[in-house]
């Protein structure tokens, strides 16, 4: 019985109840204790999870490598954001400002549940289950705000990720009647009896399972072509609510992919569910570096910098060198990191400058001394420059894919990220470096909105350069971990 | 090589799911977003006939609470909720379509005919298994697709997502009847916060835009 899983559980739980009830103070102070509490804990997993094949808390909890690996960005951005809304949110006053922060803060504390959950629960039906209440919780705080533009990506948002979500249920009946074949009528989709009894699947019906999911589980990761609700719900979603649906969120389920990819690679072998995966991945990333390329506002331009994101960590899975993956894994835990930032970021600006305009954004950099520096420090880590984590990743990434028989795959990759990179950084660092003209320095004095602002960048920054210049070595072996057992074929 | 006669489990269900597909179509057309919820109930309705056909064939018990739940969520509460939107709102009853019924009639029929020929090149040959009912539900699914896409207010949309539901449910029961009944539970409860998070966004959407339609959702672009 391992108590930090039923910890990392019930604490986010705990704290949705108490926000729903305490005032703002309370509620902030609750849930940055509740982030730091569950990020701390994830961490202590790390070294067990690599000690022990898996760790678990009754039949519902199981925590392997690559759950791990998925938990600690989650719970980091749980942590950082819940320090960045401090500074961010300013509700009005009177009883409209309540009802605003009751459901920020308990629909905020909710969120983080479900996606904390979804990595530890054990097997594919609970999965969907976690990932579902994801989905229900953030459409409502896309619509929190409640503008034309928030209604409207709400609407689409929900309405696109619960057919995903549909055909995502299919897979996972597929899936279970696989498995009739072998385990009788009745059985869990538990990952242990699922991965060790997978070979003797029939292999059409996994195929057909296989490709539902990245479908499915596709919509909400952002796979194009089924991403088209991503740049309106990260654009119109209250800043910290754009933070995790980019940074933990689309990760959350690409996990849900690698679970049935796991299954399918023990089925069917690599071949099938790595070319599912590219045809994706190639997709996703040829239109994200051109849709970068022509993007005025700055919350579109890092959620389009997400689809490109995606599209690396599938294309990263096709390749066949076990490096590449434990690069997709790492840049798993340096997208979070660096997205969450960057949003962080925006945020400053956009309360600043009140717009998301590009083009009227001028002179960031010397209107927020800190918060500027830092956006356009995070944007070229997005980019993967180094001495940022998304440098290493996306090395590891594409060193894995250039060892490859098919080793196009890694040159086109390359082509893309470098397009993509001239969007990202070009109107970036021409909005935050250019002069702002006089009229709009004399209106905006120099200066941060918020302290907290500066602190969970300052976080954001330093974690994203710790794994660039030089991976923890209990992380490095949880990386190794994860990737053994995502590859094991037969 | 001769087919065995299908057993009476499997003309049931095979029945069952047909008339599900059916209902999916006569959603598809109903002009009046009144009768398309009320489709929406009978359909609901056939899959809880069919859970209980299940459960009392295989002899799975816990399948008749499924079935009890599946009543009174998807029969009489989801329906209810929905109804109630519609009396509050006084604009637009009538549901909008892009294009006339024989075209999305045609394009459903196109989408089955596509599902059955997928399902049965996957060559499920199994004697205990409707492999018919699964093909139907798949395209149930698709059908719901073609309503959400062809139909542009947010009382259909809300729908046809449910509908899809119920044809998830059908490939459910016919697959994966020994699926843990503590997971269906969990799938409904998931989709009764589902119905409530699409009804909390429909009276949003109602009233900043004093309409059902979607066509003033177009402004995020790019």
């Amino acid at each position: 019985m391992n108590t930090v899983l039923i910890a990392i559980v019930v604490i986010p739980l705990v704290s949705t109840i108490v926000t729903w009830w305490t005032p703002l103070q309370a509620s902030r102070v609750v849930t940055v204790a509740s982030g730091f509490a569950v990020f701390v804990l994830s961490l202590t997993l790390v070294p067990s999870a690599t000690s022990h094949t898996f760790l678990a808390a009754g039949p519902a909890l199981r925590a392997d490598a690559l759950s791990v690996v998925f938990l600690v960005p989650t719970t980091f951005l749980y942590a950082t954001t819940a320090i960045f809304s401090v500074g961010y949110l300013h509700p009005p006053s009177g009883d409209a400002g309540k009802r605003y922060t009751r459901h920020f803060y308990a629909g905020l504390n909710a969120f983080c549940w479900a996606m904390a959950v979804a990595p530890i629960v054990n097997g594919l039906a609970l999965l969907w289950v976690a990932i579902e209440v994801t989905t229900v919780v953030s459409a409502l705080l896309v619509a929190i705000d409640d503008t034309d533009g928030a209604t409207e990506a709400a609407w689409k948002y929900v309405l696109l990720a619960s057919l995903g979500l549909g055909i995502a249920l299919l897979a996972t009946i597929v899936m279970y009647y696989a498995g009739t074949r072998v385990f009788g009528s009745s059985y869990d989709l538990s990952y242990p009896q699922l991965l060790a009894e997978a070979h003797r699947f029939p292999k059409d019906v996994v195929r057909l399972a296989d490709i539902l999911a990245v479908v499915g589980f596709g919509t909400k990761m952002g796979l194009v072509p089924v991403h088209t609700w991503l740049p309106d719900a990260h654009s119109e979603a209250p800043t910290p609510i754009s933070a995790l649906l980019s940074g933990a969120l689309l990760a959350t389920s690409f996990y849900a992919i690698l679970r049935f990819f796991q299954v399918s690679m023990r089925c069917l072998g690599p071949t099938y569910p790595r070319n599912v995966l590219l045809a994706f991945g190639l997709a996703s990333l040829v239109l994200a570096a051109l849709y970068l390329l022509s993007q005025r506002d700055l919350k579109r331009l890092l959620a389009y910098s997400s689809v490109e994101h995606m599209g690396i960590l599938a294309i990263g899975m096709s390749f066949s060198a076990p490096i590449a993956i434990v690069g997709v894994l790492l840049h798993v835990i340096a997208h979070g990191t660096a997205k969450g930032t960057a949003f962080f970021g925006a945020g400053s600006v956009v309360r600043k400058f009140k717009t998301k305009d590009l083009l009227r954004i001028r002179g960031g950099v010397a209107l927020l001394p800190w918060s500027g520096p830092m956006l356009v420090l995070a944007v070229l880590g997005l980019s993967a420059m180094p001495p940022f984590g998304i440098f290493r990743s996306e090395f590891l990434i594409v060193s894995g894919g250039l060892s490859d028989p098919h080793d196009a795959v890694a040159a086109i990759l390359v082509v893309l990220v470098t397009l993509a990179f001239f969007g990202l950084s070009w109107f970036t660092t021409e909005t935050m470096l250019t002069p702002a003209p006089a009229m709009l320095t004399a209106r905006l004095k120099r200066g941060e909105t918020s302290r907290f602002i500066v602190v969970a960048m300052v976080l954001g920054l330093v974690a994203l350069t710790v794994i660039g210049v030089h991976v923890p070595g209990q992380l490095s072996d949880l990386l190794h971990h994860a990737a053994s057992e995502l590859e094991v074929t037969r | 090589m001769a087919h065995p006669a299908p057993s009476t489990f499997t003309g049931a269900a095979d029945v069952i799911a047909v008339l599900v597909l059916l209902t999916e179509f006569a959603m598809l057309r109903a002009p009046l977003l009144r009768s398309q919820v009320r489709l929406y109930a009978f359909q609901s309705l056939v899959v809880t006939v069919l859970a209980i056909v299940v459960a009392a064939t295989r002899h799975i018990d816990e399948l008749y609470v499924l079935a009890a739940l599946s009543f009174a969520l998807k029969v009489v509460i989801v329906p209810k909720i929905v109804l109630r939107l519609l009396s509050n709102s006084e604009v637009a009853l009538a549901g909008s379509s892009a294009y006339g019924v024989a075209t999305m009639t045609l394009i459903a029929i196109a989408v089955s005919i596509f599902s059955f020929f997928s399902i049965g090149a996957l060559h499920l040959q199994s004697t205990a298994l409707p492999s018919t009912a699964l093909a139907i539900s798949v395209a149930v699914v698709l059908v719901a697709f073609v309503l959400i896409i062809l139909r542009s207010d947010v009382v259909s949309q809300a729908i046809g997502f449910f509908s899809l539901e119920n044809g998830v449910s059908v490939a459910s029961l016919v697959v994966a009847s020994g699926l843990p009944v503590i997971v269906d539970v969990a799938f409904l409860f998931d989709l009764l916060v589902a119905v409530v998070v699409f009804g909390v966004l429909m009276r949003v959407h109602q009233g900043r835009s004093k309409t059902l339609s979607t066509d003033s959702l177009d402004r995020l672009k790019g």
